[in-house]
């Protein structure tokens, strides 16, 4: 396997998303490959930033809304517990 | 338990997860907020037809998609065109110095992401269009599968495939353009002694 080959491949292979055979193929020119190994590393650093940065924190109103929408008393309306002001 | 107390249990803890998607596709927390409680609203009354064992995130995730399509999106029919041709894989890191010559003083490329600043990278992702955007979310956020995606948007597996990776390659550039912006591109050792 050579880089291009990789390369083409980085996004299925961490999307979980290659056959067995083709995985271990570009796993084992991670392994040889320091340059390759480094950019798919950071194709998952990116992911996790990407992850990390773009998390919302849900309003306690839309919460109570939902809840009282679905009849919820308030203590199955939140998953981190009882909304106390 | 009742079907409205497995409802409570079992779907309730997606919020915050459905809360994020439906900020980055609608762009504003206003619409996001009724785009979320519209999905449980129609979540509930289809609840009792929901079978165990089936995929309940996927299954409200194409509640939000469509739900969101149907009522959101109806006003945009054409959908966008982007021209990506030149743009190779490992955009962003070529760009910031990886896969040449190891060299010690360089900023490691990852510095560079952790110091672009959270609403920057949340405009990035909300400024690709939709199409591609739906699909990285669904797959990098979210973590579902091709298949699962596939399933949520009602199209092929290569054209999700192909969105998602032409989606990943306009974030890159997007945050590449940021860090020129604001300054943030590392320094060539090169110009530097």
């Amino acid at each position: 396997m050579d880089c291009d080959k990789a390369i083409l491949q980085v996004y299925s292979y961490l999307d979980g998303e290659l056959t067995m055979w083709k995985r271990v193929a570009i796993t084992r020119h991670l392994d040889e490959c320091p340059p390759c190994l480094q950019g798919f590393s950071f194709e998952v650093e990116l992911r996790r930033v990407i992850i990390s940065k773009c998390s919302e924190d849900v309003p306690d109103a839309l919460r109570n809304r939902i809840a009282q929408a679905l009849g919820f008393g308030p203590d199955l309306g939140s998953s981190a517990g009882p909304f106390t002001p | 338990m009742s079907d409205q107390a497995a409802f409570a249990e079992l779907a309730m803890p997606f919020m915050s997860a459905l809360y994020a998607a439906a900020m980055r596709m609608t762009r504003n927390p206003t619409d996001a907020e009724d785009l979320v409680q519209e999905t449980y609203l129609r979540a509930y009354r289809g609840f009792g037809g929901f079978k165990e064992g089936t995929n309940l995130k996927a299954w409200l995730y194409k509640i939000l998609t469509n739900t969101y399509i149907n009522q959101y999106r109806a006003k945009k029919r054409r959908p966008e065109q982007v021209d990506l041709d030149d743009t190779e894989d490992f955009y962003l890191f070529r760009r910031l110095g990886g896969l040449e010559a190891v060299d010690a003083t360089r900023t490691p490329e990852t510095e560079v992401l952790d110091a672009i600043p959270d609403a920057e990278v949340k405009e990035a992702l909300e400024s690709i269009p939709e199409q591609f955007r739906m699909a990285v979310i669904l797959c990098d956020i979210e973590g579902f599968s091709y298949k699962e995606i596939a399933d949520i948007l009602d199209v092929p597996i290569g054209t999700v495939m192909s969105r998602i990776h032409r989606g990943r390659k306009l974030l890159q550039k997007r945050l590449w353009d940021f860090a020129g912006e604001h300054n943030l591109r590392p320094v060539e050792s090169t110009t530097g002694s």
